[in-house]
């Protein structure tokens, strides 16, 4: 059939071409940032620049910024936050999911009312510095990040398949909830605790948010507020060169290091991607599954 | 009694039960905080709010704060960009990700299917400051893609971040590029779970490829589509804020067509400090949001009872 074989070739040219057109604007930056500052400001950023140049990661990595507190700043709210939030989610899952509970209905309606009825953020930000949030690690883990009902539901529905006949064995043998559910429940629902996990930690690592509402002290900018905030104040990346004590003569590398921490912040996703990608797939799938 | 009664069942249940209920504590805790205690502060809308004071303390004004919202031409033009940011996203976002889930699951290799997905789903996992800077690296005015090479077709350079007329398009395209891996799975779990025998008395009745994608594939198909596309239009009140404030900032040029409610408000209750009339607004859209995704839902009920949120 050679016009099946017409069809296939065209097909995954098609594919090619668009996943490479996909990944092409990250290339772009990646290579914007290894790129010789005069050369961009001569023939701008370019795909494929005649001189390259390490300045704006000599800068960033061994230069006195404040990427290293921001990386600091952005690993601590990852790990901690996204420790808890998997904890309260999974705790909360089993208690949704077991079939003793007898207002496990109600209590899911409970959360769930919150899912849909949407305050917005001004009640949000008030609450949050009632709480005396403000300018504390804790403003960039508690609010909005900590706990989310979509993420319960899908543990939840994860549990429920698990046989009864297990947990109710050990029920029986004298077993209470803390321990069925830590040593019954999460082990056989690793894939969907892998899953929030996952969902959990890119919210923390990927979230701003909570720092343009919350956070005025630049020791406590995660990663991607100061990227955000490289973008738009120029002084930022002054004050690095001052810290570095050049010469005032040569050029600041101000383009490459604007890009360059942006390919420092992509690199753990990077880094993580195959683990992402593979219970990622797994947790769209399981839910758009309901029940 | 019959309340006395109800009311000693509850005690029984937590009583007899008392760990688990502990262990669902947590997780109630915070959705009361950041739940149903965020309820009250709506109210804040009707009032001349006051910091010190606070929601006890302060005056009632009853519909000012709306009134001085609506009277003015941006609320018009903020509820317009954020319906049609948000259906242009529904519709190009649908339109691509089903033409690519079809070309998808037409491919033979496995491993080419599944390097390719790869790279079409890695931009999901950044975030949208990221996506800023790709955005700065191709239409920067001085160093950007764009007009490096409109130059070296002798076309004139164009100042990208002062012509809101292109970042419609551009806010499309972001929206499209970053998102559109996840269609992508879940139109191809779709089309996967489609029962292969259709296909094959399809083939005995001697369809060809594309007969068997326009009558098949397209048609059980629509369900999911139909579904997904009312699912997004229950959030179509609220416009990324993360995506438009990364990208946008407070570059005013851009506003008149990127201004969305939620950019909006943030600049109400932050910039210009005024929280009692950035909740008139956000109530506003709360209560046209709430409308949606209700109703969206009552329609995706009726179609597949499975699907619906509630």
């Amino acid at each position: 059939m050679p016009k099946n074989r017409l069809f296939d070739t065209l097909n995954v040219m098609f594919i090619s071409i668009f996943s490479i057109l996909c990944t092409l604007p990250l290339i772009l930056i990646f290579i914007v940032s290894f790129t010789d500052e005069k050369m961009i400001q001569m023939n701008g950023y370019q795909l494929l620049p005649e001189k390259f140049s390490f300045e704006a990661y000599n800068l960033l990595l061994f230069g006195n910024t404040p990427l290293y507190q921001s990386y600091f700043i952005s690993i601590l709210i990852t790990v901690i936050g996204t420790t808890i939030a998997v904890l309260i989610t999974g705790l909360a899952g089993y208690t949704l999911s077991s079939m003793h509970i007898k207002y496990r209905n109600q209590l899911a309606m409970f959360f769930f009312i919150t899912m849909v009825f949407n305050t917005g953020i001004v009640p949000w930000y008030l609450i949050s510095s009632g709480l005396g949030l403000q300018n504390t690690i804790w403003a960039l883990i508690i609010p909005s990040m900590l706990f989310n009902p979509f993420n319960l539901f899908l543990v939840r529905n994860y549990m429920k398949q698990i046989p009864n006949t297990l947990t109710e064995a050990a029920r029986i043998d004298g077993a209470n909830d803390i321990y069925i559910a830590f040593r019954i429940c999460f082990p056989l629902s690793l894939p969907v605790l892998a899953t929030i996990t996952l969902f959990y930690g890119i919210g923390y690592w990927n979230n701003w948010f909570n720092a343009i509402m919350l956070v005025d002290n630049e020791k406590l900018y995660p990663l991607q507020y100061l990227l955000f905030k490289l973008n738009s104040e120029i002084s930022m990346i002054q004050q690095m060169q001052s810290m570095m004590n050049t010469s005032p003569t040569t050029v600041l590398p101000s383009e490459s290091v604007k890009m360059a921490t942006a390919i420092l912040t992509i690199g753990p996703i990077v880094l993580f991607y195959p683990f992402l990608q593979k219970y990622f797939i797994k947790g769209l799938l399981i839910g758009s599954v309901k029940e | 009694m019959n309340e006395a009664r109800k009311r000693d069942s509850i005690f029984r249940e937590l009583q007899k039960n008392f760990t688990a209920y502990i262990l669902v504590l947590p997780a109630a805790v915070y959705t009361i905080i950041f739940g149903y205690l965020t309820m009250p502060y709506m109210l804040i809308a009707f009032q001349k709010f006051n910091y010190k004071t606070g929601i006890f303390g302060s005056p009632w004004i009853g519909f000012d704060n709306f009134k001085f919202f609506f009277s003015s031409s941006r609320a018009w033009q903020i509820t317009f960009n954020t319906i049609k940011l948000n259906l242009l996203f529904i519709v190009f976002g649908t339109l691509v990700a089903l033409i690519l889930a079809i070309l998808f699951n037409e491919l033979r290799s496995r491993l080419f299917s599944k390097i390719t997905q790869s790279t079409i789903l890695f931009p999901h996992f950044l975030s949208w400051v990221v996506v800023s800077y790709i955005l700065y690296s191709i239409f920067s005015t001085d160093y950007g893609i764009a007009n490096r090479t409109l130059t070296s077709l002798n076309l004139s350079s164009v100042n990208w971040y002062s012509s809101p007329e292109y970042w419609t398009a551009i806010l499309v395209g972001s929206s499209v590029w970053k998102d559109i891996g996840i269609s992508l799975v879940i139109y191809l779990a779709a089309i996967t779970g489609i029962d292969g025998s259709y296909y094959e008395a399809g083939r005995i009745d001697g369809a060809n490829r594309w007969q068997l994608i326009r009558h098949i594939t397209i048609p059980l198909l629509f369900p999911t589509i139909i579904i997904l596309s009312l699912l997004a239009l229950g959030k179509i009140m609220y416009g990324s804020f993360d995506m438009i404030y990364a990208i946008v900032k407070d570059n005013g040029l851009l506003y008149p067509t990127t201004d969305v409610i939620d950019t909006y408000v943030f600049r109400s209750l932050r910039n210009i400090g005024n929280p009692a009339q950035a909740m008139a607004i956000g109530l506003y859209q709360a209560v046209v949001g709430f409308i949606l995704v209700y109703g969206s839902n009552k329609i995706v009920k009726k179609i597949n009872p499975d699907n619906a949120l509630f």
